[in-house]
């Protein structure tokens, strides 16, 4: 058996991006929560929300801590494992991933001390501020590197010389055309993330019998968006479905499992894709809605990958099974949010049981969804890193062997076996003990610095010990 | 043509690797000592010392790295992928050492295990970090735009003795951090390492002063060639002077002075390289103007830096100001 550099660097980039792409997933809508619940607390007074602001803060800490130690890892990807589309690509993208480093970089210095540690120390109005900064600096970051990532898909902006992309139009590159549905959909996604953790959090608490006021506060906060943002974001996902049509097809194809070229054509619900033979076995279809749903219209037609090379077509499975994994989850997501709804006009939300556990068991499933969702969009981009331009087989350090990657990949699996285990218990363990009463009397932590130092330890330091 | 910003980059990115030699420089330095330090109370004043900065100094290795990429991409492109293991294991160590400061708190069951892990990580990271300047310095196999050398070119008997040879110099500069940063007895001990690990770090120069001009002729006419002799003997002069400087300075038992000349000789050591290599980014095969991005992108991204950096330094600036004085086995930090 050969090791293929190519395909090992790609799993490594998947499996360290993986982990990586759960914490901001959470954090960003964190934060944006917290910053909320800090407004309310400041208009308000009421301690309702001080305590649960500061319950999630604690958990934000960590997540926000993983999250920035798995991060160092990315931008020397690029180069140990990608140097042929770093010597080509850099000029074009390397600004855009520095701002995401500066100004996370500054805002997190400056303000997530203070929203960690100064709650004591500063006024409401400050450490709103400093909670509404740190919002800002996770939606800088998003905008960033998916500026970054909708250049790869939609490429705009440059002109090529001597094989390598060179800038021409700063406002193109950055707002490439998949960019705004990219952007959108994706901080959509993470606030649906958050707002189910919180839901399901809120629903344990509750079946324990422990914090009932702040748990049905956080219960009612997180259907009273969900309402909202989960409808939202399916007409978003339309939307940013459309886009990838126009200019993307073959990911389009992909994505529908369609081999044939169609009109009008029909939804593939289910088969089994056979890349070789360019088939679907087994296929459920619905006739029309495929063309329904991708032109709005009965008889559009839909293309087919035989429309393309083969050595242009991206492979089916992958985008195929991942899609229909994180439609079907938003389909849950709309029938909780919906039957959760129901259940407070009625009045039963807090003795429906079953409905309780049901936030429980869907509460991690934005996680899944988001994995899916980028599996859907990254995959589908293949053969190419930067679409239609560069192939990944071209991109590729020219110096790794297979087995060099293969050493390397396990090394990456080892450590990160470790590392997020026991930070995904650490997280575990704030949420069992719950939101806090404020303790006034407690010492000041120190803060001076205003950086969070050692966020693990500090969050710690915050709860009461048991 | 438009201004060139190549000199204002090189400029830039020298002082961001240059600050974070020195500032993870010392807080590794303290990781590794920290595995000779006995006793429990010895043991937290020496966490205790670096617990403020040490993450705030290792996030200079992202704007080293990403700065190395946006102004020098051909250099990242070249360079990285040809210290691939080394790299690794940094990144590696540095994680694990990251989590294992913030665990070790945790789980007092695994205290030895987190302990053990933080030791380790500072010493994988350093001595990574010196194979990777060694490499460097030794030069790439370069076949037009592309490192086409073997990942194991760096096991070769020069990057090993680099490694080996940054390890004395963040034990150097972690030490005199402690001097600096405790008291009694911990600091005689500080005291004791800072003067093993200086006589290390000048054997050190001294070797790599000899070994480079051998190893390549143009480094040897850099120097040794007339004028050039004359205008350069100032640097190992100096470099000795400070030495002795140094040296006194522990003998009398100075508390800031050691930490300052330790800094001083890594950067007579920082300017001895850049004098040896100049202009090269690739050594011996691109200069950085070959190397650089393309103009645009340096002044695209020259525009935010030059706002957002001077803020982070003063920040910077000011929570060590906050943390100044000595550090205490229990308050304060943790």
């Amino acid at each position: 058996m050969t090791l293929d550099p190519v395909l090992l660097s790609r799993l490594q980039w998947s499996w360290v991006i993986a982990w990586h792409i759960l914490l901001p997933a959470f954090t960003v809508g964190l934060a944006s929560y917290i910053a909320v619940l800090e407004g309310l607390y400041l208009v308000t007074g009421e301690e309702v929300w001080f305590r649960i602001s500061g319950f999630w803060t604690r958990i934000f800490a960590v997540s926000f801590g993983m999250g920035v130690v798995s991060g160092i890892i990315m931008p020397f990807q690029f180069g140990t494992n990608w140097s042929r589309f770093t010597d080509a690509a850099a000029d074009v993208i390397s600004p855009l991933l520095s701002y995401e480093g500066l100004m996370a970089f500054f805002l997190e210095s400056s303000f997530l001390g203070v929203l960690l540690f100064g709650r004591r120390l500063v006024p409401a109005w400050a450490h709103f501020f400093a909670a509404a900064m740190v919002a800002f600096g996770t939606l800088l970051s998003a905008f960033w590197i998916l500026a970054t990532n909708s250049w790869m898909q939609t490429p705009q902006g440059y002109k090529i010389v001597d094989g390598r992309f060179e800038p021409v139009d700063w406002t193109a590159i950055i707002f490439s055309p998949s960019f705004p549905y990219r952007f959108l959909h994706n901080v959509t996604a993470f606030y649906i993330t958050t707002a189910f953790v919180v839901l399901g959090v809120g629903a344990w608490l509750l079946r324990r019998g422990r914090a009932t006021e702040d748990a049905r506060m956080m219960m009612r906060m997180a259907l009273d968006l969900l309402i909202l943002i989960v409808p939202l974001q399916i007409f978003l996902g339309d939307q940013h479905g459309l886009n990838t049509l126009e200019y993307q097809p073959a990911k389009i194809a992909a994505i529908e499992g369609r081999y044939d070229t169609a009109q009008p054509a029909p939804l593939t619900l289910f088969g089994i894709p056979d890349d070789a033979a360019a088939t679907m076995h087994g296929a459920i279809e619905i006739p029309y809605l495929g063309s329904l749903v991708l032109t709005h219209s009965w008889n559009g037609a839909i293309k087919g990958l035989k429309e393309w090379p083969a050595d242009q077509r991206p492979p089916v499975g992958p985008p195929f099974f991942a899609f229909r994994v994180m439609v079907g989850i938003g389909v849950i997501m709309l029938l909780v949010v919906i039957v959760g709804q129901v259940l407070q006009l009625r009045g039963r939300l807090w003795d429906s049981v079953w409905f309780l556990r049901l936030c429980q068991l869907t509460a991690p499933l934005g996680f899944v969804a988001v994995i899916a969702g980028w599996i859907t969009t990254e995959v589908g981009r293949q053969p190419w890193t930067v679409y239609g331009v560069l192939r990944t087989a071209d991109s590729v350090s020219p110096s790794l062997t297979g087995a060099n990657v293969a050493w390397s990949l396990a090394f990456y699996i080892v450590v990160y076996l470790i590392m997020f285990p026991t930070g995904i218990a650490f997280m575990a363990g704030l949420v069992r003990r719950g939101p806090q009463q404020p303790d006034l009397e407690a010492p000041v932590s120190p803060i001076e610095s205003g950086r969070p130092h050692e966020p693990f330890e500090s969050a710690a330091r915050a709860a009461p010990q048991l | 043509m438009a201004l060139d910003l190549v000199p204002l980059w090189t400029i830039l990115l020298g002082l961001a690797v240059f600050y974070y030699v020195v500032f993870d420089g010392f807080d590794l330095g303290v990781g590794m000592l920290y595995g000779l330090v006995r006793g429990d109370a010895a043991r937290a004043t020496v966490m205790n010392s670096i617990a403020p900065v040490w993450d705030g100094n290792e996030t200079w290795l992202i704007f080293g790295g990403i700065g190395l990429l946006a102004a020098f991409p051909l250099a990242f492109a070249i360079i990285i992928p040809a210290v691939y293991f080394p790299i690794l294991m940094m990144l590696l160590a540095l994680v694990f050492r990251g989590v294992a400061f913030e665990f070790r708190f945790k789980h007092p069951a695994l205290r030895t295990f987190w302990d053990a892990a933080f030791c380790g990580g500072s010493l994988v990271a350093t001595f990574a970090q010196g194979v990777v300047l060694g490499a460097f310095i030794q030069g790439f196999n370069v076949d037009g735009r592309h490192f086409v050398g073997t990942s194991f070119d760096w096991f070769a008997p020069f990057p090993l003795a680099i490694g080996l040879a940054l390890m004395f110099g963040y034990g150097l500069l972690g030490a005199c951090w402690l001097v600096l940063k405790t008291e009694g007895e911990l600091q005689d001990w500080a005291r004791r390492a800072a003067a093993i690990c200086l006589v290390a770090v000048l054997a050190a120069i001294a070797a790599v002063s000899i070994w480079t001009p051998l190893a390549h002729p143009e480094i040897a006419r850099r120097w040794f060639s007339w004028p050039n002799i004359a205008f350069l003997s100032p640097v190992p002069v100096v470099t000795a002077l400070i030495a002795l400087g140094e040296w006194e300075a522990l003998r009398r038992r100075h508390e800031l002075t050691p930490f300052l000349g330790a800094i001083a000789l890594f950067l007579m050591s920082f300017i001895g390289i850049a004098i040896s290599l100049w202009p090269m980014i690739v050594p011996y095969r691109y200069t950085l103007w070959e190397a650089a991005s393309a103009e645009s992108t340096q002044a695209f991204l020259l525009i935010g830096t030059l706002f957002l950096l001077p803020v982070i330094l003063m920040y910077t600036a000011w929570s060590y100001w906050v943390f100044r004085g000595k550090a205490s086995s229990t308050a304060g930090y943790h």
